[in-house]
């Protein structure tokens, strides 16, 4: 079911009609509903529901990647992130945190004519990586960033 | 079209076309106690995010409730002169919002 | 007099020990011809002070004796105290100099030199430095903390000390405590400073771009996000000198992000990277400086990241450091001070730049003795008539003190063990916890302890206290967590805080562990084991993440110096330390 409507997202033709289809309530809400990976989102391992969505858990460190995300961060309920990547042909971009109780967090997919990036904010529970994993030309690569979330105050 | 719960800005310089949008949506995780209550606060949130330009697609985002409340995202694209983008969201109950912004 | 001629000159002298180009050293062998004379030198006189903390009148403050080092820094400016500090410096022991910058022969050297600082003994003296180098051949730099700290900054919310700078003649600001009033007051205190807020690493967050309160404000760039102006040019004798602002980078972490939503921090080195670039291709600048309030470990890391950075005047963490740090990176060399704090010095960096170079330096970090300089009248009149409503309450006498009560220090100074036992008696708790500020002025024996002693020690825009209960785990994370703040061996990940002070709980301390493991075999005052799951009645204040519901702690201190009448301290609840034998940022530590 969500292979399906992956393939049906990536035809340009079909998610426009999708689109509109949506806005104009001709759709119950139940049908958008199965578009969305559960099991993947679900996923209390990250590698696990990384293979679910991205349909492998073989990826590649890659320094064509850049993950912009404070060092400390100010609010561990609002962490601030932005990846980056300038190789050729990126498909989708996903973001995730392990040590989140949902490590994957936000998958962007990306396509006519849009750039290998993507801004979000997250949250993170506690200190630990940001993985962001981009799909290009078919095949996974990944570059991760450190966060610390501390309980703050008492500085100065 | 008024939404709101969406703002745009979607600027074009370049050749390329930035799109900033802010939602507001209180995301909620489905991983919180209610401390009132007892129990942990049902989950309540934005699972899908479609933007179209010129009636085709360039960014579909599917989010898990670990995206922070009042979500913020951003995303560029090849072209849009003069185009009209259009953002649509969807939550886990089936709650849908959508909003257009003429590309400026 | 108690400062003789011949202490001073050796005082003024030494800080060109550590001097970069062989013009520094020439310059101070010349011969002052009285106390505060600084021979000139170069042809821009850069003048810096931080950290003031609002201390408009002189006061006594003790430097720490415990400022440990670990991983890279150890044995490294600025972890250095006592007697390993003066001979790092070449300082003479029991001199005036070795009290300005040490904690050795405390009470009996404070009570022979009196007090330090205050804004009308300041001004007497960048005066005079503004005459002799000669109209507009100086700046004066205040790298912060300026608007928070007393009694009368608390109540006017930092509007004495817009008003006292703005005499004062202060021409570029950057900052930390400033944001700890509400953003709309922070706004505001830039329109009323005459001088420039400078601040390279906050921006306006993506959220508020979207309908930004401030939109009008001068400062605001609105391409770039930045909430304050990043950089200004200004030509000195001449020079055209770029000065870069660096803010508090953990602003919003260390302190209330409730007050100022919309703004967002960080260290932002590749941004001040560019800045730099930006700076130097742009604007052909002669000299380029950084006016940073990161803390001084954390400067020594960005100039090693950063390239092409001349000076960074440093602030935040309140080291007192007679000499610049020479840091080396990729593409040249960077000096980096740190002025210490509470209005006790003044740093006064002398450059020679010729041909669009630095080409040689004299940097003296100058005590305030303020029985050594006059008071200006116009500053003191100002001060006068600032604290004259407040006048009665500040001077309210709450106690004595049987002896010096300070707070800086990694840990329990003190006069935070009279913060920590008043928390716990008034409260009726087991075990208290206060932050580890670096401000606050010291009480020396035998002085009655004011309302304004404790407002010097607690005034902040969140003082309010709480009680309520906490596992021995949660206690133990807390702990771990501001220990990593002090203690991560990675300077970016230090807050620039001192170690929570605690009361009624011992524990052991290893700072040389990694996060989670420094802390261990926490007890109570009479040796009971702490369990992990077991319920403790905690009271404490200065609640970053939401407003406490408790009386501030103010209140809760002088009610109960009023009941003590006369204070000394039964027990210092300071950590047991493991690994820290022979590190030369700690003596005279009773529990090593």
């Amino acid at each position: 079911m969500n292979n399906l409507r992956r393939l049906i997202i990536k035809g340009s033709m079909a998610a426009s009609t999708l689109g509109v289809a949506v806005s104009a309530g001709l759709l119950m809400p139940t049908t958008v509903l199965a578009a969305w990976p559960a099991k993947a989102f679900g996923a209390k391992d990250m590698t696990e529901g990384l293979a679910n969505l991205l349909g492998s858990s073989e990826m590649m460190e890659s320094g064509d990647i850049s993950i912009k995300a404070p060092e400390i961060a100010e609010n561990g309920a609002v962490v601030p992130i932005t990846v980056t990547a300038t190789m050729a042909g990126v498909e989708s971009i996903t973001i995730a945190a392990p040590n989140n109780p949902a490590p994957l967090v936000a998958s962007f997919d990306l396509m006519g004519g849009a750039h290998g990036y993507a801004s979000t904010r997250i949250k993170m529970g506690k200190s630990g990586d940001v993985i962001a994993v981009v799909k290009a030309g078919g095949k996974l690569y990944t570059a991760k960033k450190g966060v610390k979330v501390t309980i703050g105050g008492c500085g100065g | 079209m008024a939404s709101k719960s969406i703002k745009i800005r979607a600027k074009f310089k370049d050749g390329v076309t930035t799109v900033k949008a802010l939602l507001t949506h209180q995301m909620e995780s489905g991983f919180r106690k209610d401390s009132k209550a007892g129990g942990m606060v049902p989950a309540h949130y934005i699972q899908e995010v479609v933007c179209e330009v010129g009636g085709k697609m360039v960014m579909n985002a599917h989010w898990s409730g670990g995206v922070s409340k009042n979500p913020y995202l951003s995303f560029k694209f090849d072209g849009g002169e003069g185009e009209k983008l259009k953002l649509t969201w969807t939550d886990n109950k089936g709650e849908t919002d959508s909003a257009e912004e003429a590309i400026g | 007099m108690t400062l003789s001629r011949r202490e001073f000159l050796h005082l003024m002298g030494m800080a060109g020990a550590a001097g970069l180009l062989p013009g520094s050293l020439r310059a101070s062998s010349q011969r002052p011809t009285d106390l505060y004379e600084i021979p000139r030198f170069g042809n821009v006189c850069l003048m810096h002070m931080t950290d003031c903390h609002a201390q408009l009148n002189p006061v006594y403050f003790r430097e720490p004796n415990v400022n440990l080092g670990v991983g890279g820094a150890l044995g490294k400016a600025p972890h250095l105290v006592g007697n390993a500090f003066l001979k790092h410096f070449g300082v003479t022991p029991d001199s005036s100099a070795a009290h300005a910058f040490s904690y050795l022969n405390y009470d009996a050297a404070a009570k022979t030199y009196g007090r330090v600082g205050g804004f009308a003994h300041l001004a007497s003296l960048v005066k005079r430095l503004r005459a002799e180098r000669g109209d507009g051949n100086s700046l004066l730099l205040d790298g912060g903390d300026t608007w928070q700290g007393s009694g009368t900054a608390y109540w006017t919310r930092g509007k004495d000390m817009v008003e006292a700078c703005n005499l004062l003649g202060v021409d570029i600001m950057t900052g930390h405590w400033e944001f700890t009033y509400q953003d709309r007051e922070v706004i505001e205190n830039i329109g009323e400073f005459k001088g420039e807020f400078i601040a390279q690493n906050v921006k306006v967050t993506e959220e508020a771009l979207f309908d930004y309160k401030f939109s009008d404000f001068d400062g605001f760039n609105e391409d770039a996000g930045l909430a304050f102006k990043p950089y200004t040019m200004r030509t000195v004798n001449g020079v055209r000198v770029a000065v870069i602002g660096q803010a508090f980078p953990y602003t919003p972490i260390a302190n209330p992000q409730r007050f100022i939503p919309d703004w967002t921090f960080g260290i932002q080195d590749e941004r001040m990277q560019a800045v730099v670039d930006q700076v130097r291709s742009n604007e052909k600048p002669d000299l380029v400086v950084v006016l940073s309030h990161n803390g001084m470990d954390v400067d020594l890391k960005m100039a090693e990241q950063v390239t092409g950075i001349d000076v960074i005047f440093g602030g935040h963490t309140h080291d007192g450091m007679p000499a610049p740090t020479v840091v080396e990176n990729s593409s040249g060399k960077t000096l980096v001070t740190n002025a210490g704090s509470n209005g006790k010095f003044l740093g006064v960096m002398d450059l020679d730049v010729r041909n669009g170079k630095l080409q040689g330096f004299q940097y003296r970090l100058v005590p305030i003795f303020s029985n050594l300089l006059k008071a200006d009248p116009a500053m003191q009149a100002y001060i006068d008539q600032v604290r004259a409503p407040y006048k009665t309450q500040l001077e309210e006498p709450l106690a004595l003190a049987e002896e010096t009560l300070y707070r800086r220090g990694n840990f329990n100074g003190t006069f935070d063990q009279v913060i920590c036992d008043a928390l716990n008696k008034v409260n009726d708790a087991q075990i208290s916890l206060s932050p580890g500020f670096r401000w606050g002025t010291t009480v020396i024996p035998g002085q009655t302890i004011t309302m304004e002693n404790v407002m010097d020690q607690t005034c902040i825009t969140y003082p309010e206290t709480y009680r309520r209960e906490m596992s021995g785990a949660d206690i133990k994370a807390i702990l771990e967590d501001v220990g990593d703040n002090l203690f991560n061996p990675d300077p970016y990940f230090q807050q620039g805080g001192d170690m929570v002070r605690v009361g009624g709980l011992d524990y052991v301390c290893d700072p040389n562990q990694s996060f989670g493991k420094r802390i261990s075999d926490m007890t109570l005052d009479d040796g009971t084991k702490i369990e992990a799951n077991k319920k403790y009645m905690v009271a404490g204040w200065a609640t970053v993440g939401s407003q406490s519901p408790g009386r501030p702690i103010w209140d809760v201190v002088a009610d109960y110096l009023r009941d003590q009448k006369q204070v000394k301290i039964n027990k210092l609840n300071t950590p047991k330390l493991v690994g820290m034998k022979g590190n030369p940022g700690l003596e005279d530590y009773p529990a090593a």
